[in-house]
């Protein structure tokens, strides 16, 4: 295994000291290719660029209300974050936590409405909680299911049931669960009280923030400590690492894929019980897809996904700004995002590059005669994209 | 009777001409062993750039050839970063439609619910006179036949021409098709954004064709069903047609239980057995595969390794 990335990734922050600077250096790239990407935007309609900016960030963590906002969203970022990073740590790639978020919610929902919708809130709260947290880890148990005993690409799989998801969300509150008494309002009637979180500061906070700040240090814990996650990092180092190591990959795919599922499922559950008290059509709005740019800003350390949700939290809080106050649509968060992505691919890139110059400079300083750079990772990224299928 | 079958096949030929186009150039770029996942992004920005140019010039062909030219550009985005910075395929395509999407909402907020141009059937003179079959078979927009002939000339390259061979070299084993002279960056740049065009082509043939106009999300997640066809094709463009016209038929019977009121399945279950009936058969794909001893579908051996020389 000769990737660095993967190196960084698995290991968690174990050994962050030589990998850090390379941390920083992509990330630098990549804030400061998506600003420039942003710009040129802007100036294309009109805007000045630097005005816009300031008008996200004031309009992102300018206030205290506003700042609240930005942690409103950074919940389920975080949430769908650690999926991902769970998932991408052993080389799965879980594109499907908008579906598993929906079914999330579905199953919360369900459970609040029609399973304890008279209990106190010391029986309600758990059994919406448990039900989110099942409803997505088995929706992600069957693509797991399908690559384990055929071999189907989890990529397709997990995307394609999105859709499948949303449908079956969509049939539920226009049809069965619709609430009687909403005046063909497409939506489920509110949960009981007892079944939503309390709201924090009279603001739209929730506890599902300190719940996902929670699953980040646990996902961070089982990751660097227990024999589950050692497996879990091992099997990320491909197929053959888990073999000579002596356990059941198929098992493990299935475990890591349920967690990872379950954790997306808890964003959608937070959403019904913190923020929209019923389901309807605001919760598959893309929080499944934010979770992979904050898995891989995070470099898939869980400790480090709450501080890239709160990144990405502000830049969508910024962005509607600049629709009220410049009239651009705040879609263009979603561009920025990918520009993100791209930056840190790019980062990645130079990164590397760097680091080949200065090992080549190195042995050529240190010992002329022999042909330099044989030892450097010319393969680098191979063994990641092997797996893609 | 016969009215209802023929009708069924016209819309099962017309539902799965974007998916075709799109899968078309996956494979191309596929065999080639670049692995784009944007499929999605690049549909939805020739989707917006075909309706927006149609609509702001009224000329078709300039229409077309936008929605081309932005597909490939996109692809080319991808290019840059999976040939050329060898980073994560996955990653960079995942990102490509997340751009494609964020973009096309950006830039098309102004257009939506407008009306633009609408290219309508072409009928091909004497075919179409045949009757039911002529009107189901004969009587479809230039891009279904486009479709059609793309398919069997992709099909005859890559399996007879010396360029295909050199493509498929390419994606088998990129080290030893460089040895053998063969520029593996070269012929992977322009098959992953000829691949990109292609996708282009078929966002444009749904804004322009199918459902006249700009919607956000109109691919509705087209891109990644014409991703699978690749898979469940086996990269063979000749089976990439079977698989739309099966994408189709299944459109086609969702529309054809609306019209007829018919209700023998319900609606949502009609909306959801595209994408589980692609993942089914992904999944008979892959099984058929792996008893023949094959590791599963796989593809080009090379396909989603960077190439770098050492």
């Amino acid at each position: 295994m000769t990737a660095a990335t993967q190196t960084s990734a698995q290991n968690a922050g174990r050994r962050l000291s030589p990998n850090t600077s390379r941390a920083l250096f992509a990330l630098g790239f990549a804030a400061l290719f998506a600003l420039v990407s942003g710009g040129v935007i802007f100036a294309c309609y009109g805007k000045n660029p630097f005005e816009a900016y300031w008008l996200m960030a004031q309009g992102a963590f300018g206030s205290w209300y506003s700042l609240t906002e930005v942690l409103v969203k950074a919940a389920p970022f975080t949430y769908t974050g650690l999926a991902v990073a769970l998932a991408a740590t052993m080389q799965l790639w879980n594109i499907g936590c908008e579906g598993q978020l929906v079914m999330g919610g579905v199953f919360a929902t369900g459970t609040a409405l029609f399973i304890v919708p008279e209990s106190p809130a010391l029986v309600a709260l758990p059994a919406v909680i448990i039900a989110g947290a099942l409803g997505g880890a088995l929706w992600a148990l069957v693509p797991a299911v399908l690559k384990v005993t055929s071999r189907v690409s989890e990529i397709l799989s997990t995307l394609l049931l999105n859709y499948v998801a949303i449908i079956f969300m969509e049939h539920l509150f226009y049809g069965p669960w619709r609430d009687p008494a909403g005046m063909g309002f497409p939506g489920t009637a509110m949960i009981s009280e007892a079944a939503q979180l309390p709201r924090l500061f009279g603001t739209r906070l929730h506890p599902g923030l300190i719940g996902a700040l929670f699953f980040a240090l646990l996902l961070y814990w089982v990751m660097s400590r227990s024999a589950w996650g050692y497996r879990v990092r091992t099997a990320g180092k491909g197929p053959q690492a888990a073999r000579y190591a002596g356990f059941d990959s198929g098992r493990l795919t299935l475990t890591a894929m349920a967690v990872s599922g379950a954790l997306a499922g808890l964003a959608g559950m937070a959403e019904i019980t913190g923020l929209h008290h019923r389901l309807q059509a605001g919760l598959a709005i893309g929080y499944g897809y934010d979770g992979i740019i904050v898995a891989f800003l995070a470099r898939l350390n869980p400790l480090a996904v709450p501080v890239a949700a709160v990144a990405l939290g502000g830049l969508m809080v910024g962005g509607e700004q600049l629709q009220s106050r410049l009239g651009l649509p705040a879609s263009i968060s979603m561009a920025l995002e990918a520009a993100l992505l791209f930056g840190v691919l790019g980062g990645e890139a130079l990164a590397r590059w760097r680091e080949r110059r200065n090992a080549l400079r190195a042995a050529a300083v240190g010992n002329e005669d022999s042909p330099a750079g044989s030892t450097t990772d010319t393969q680098d990224g191979s063994q990641e994209d092997r797996n893609v299928r | 009777m016969f009215g209802d079958a023929a009708f069924i096949l016209q819309i099962s030929l017309k539902s799965s001409v974007a998916v075709l186009l799109a899968a078309l150039g996956e494979t191309l770029a596929e065999r080639s062993g670049v692995l784009n996942l944007g499929l999605e992004g690049m549909m939805l920005m020739g989707a917006l750039t075909g309706f927006a140019v149609g609509y702001a010039t009224g000329n078709p062909w300039l229409a077309v050839t936008a929605s081309c030219f932005v597909g490939g550009a996109m692809a080319l985005i991808h290019a840059f970063f999976s040939i050329t910075l060898k980073a994560n395929q996955v990653l960079s395509g995942l990102s490509l439609t997340m751009l494609g999407m964020g973009l096309s909402n950006f830039l098309g907020r102004g257009v939506i619910g407008r009306s633009g141009i609408r290219l309508g059937q072409m009928p091909i003179p004497g075919l179409s006179d045949i009757p039911l079959l002529g009107k189901a078979v004969f009587t479809q927009s230039i891009f279904a036949y486009a479709g059609i002939v793309f398919t069997v000339l992709l099909a005859l390259y890559l399996s007879r021409s010396r360029q295909g061979l050199m493509i498929r070299a390419v994606g088998e084993d990129a080290a030893a098709a460089d040895t053998a002279g063969i520029n593996v960056v070269r012929v992977r740049y322009i098959c992953t954004v000829v691949g990109g065009m292609l996708s282009g082509l078929g966002g444009a043939y749904l804004s322009l064709v199918y459902t006249p106009g700009w919607k956000e999300g109109m691919t509705a997640g087209q891109g990644w069903i014409a991703i699978a066809m690749v898979v469940f094709a086996t990269w063979k463009p000749s089976r990439v047609l079977v698989g739309a016209l099966l994408f189709g038929l299944l459109t086609s019977l969702q529309f054809y239980f609306q019209v007829t009121g018919v209700e023998l399945v319900p609606v949502y279950v009609l909306r959801m057995l595209p994408y589980l009936l692609t993942i089914a058969v992904l999944v008979l794909v892959n099984r058929v595969l792996m008893r023949r001893g094959a590791d599963g579908a796989s593809g080009p051996a090379d396909l989603g390794v960077p190439f770098s020389r050492s």
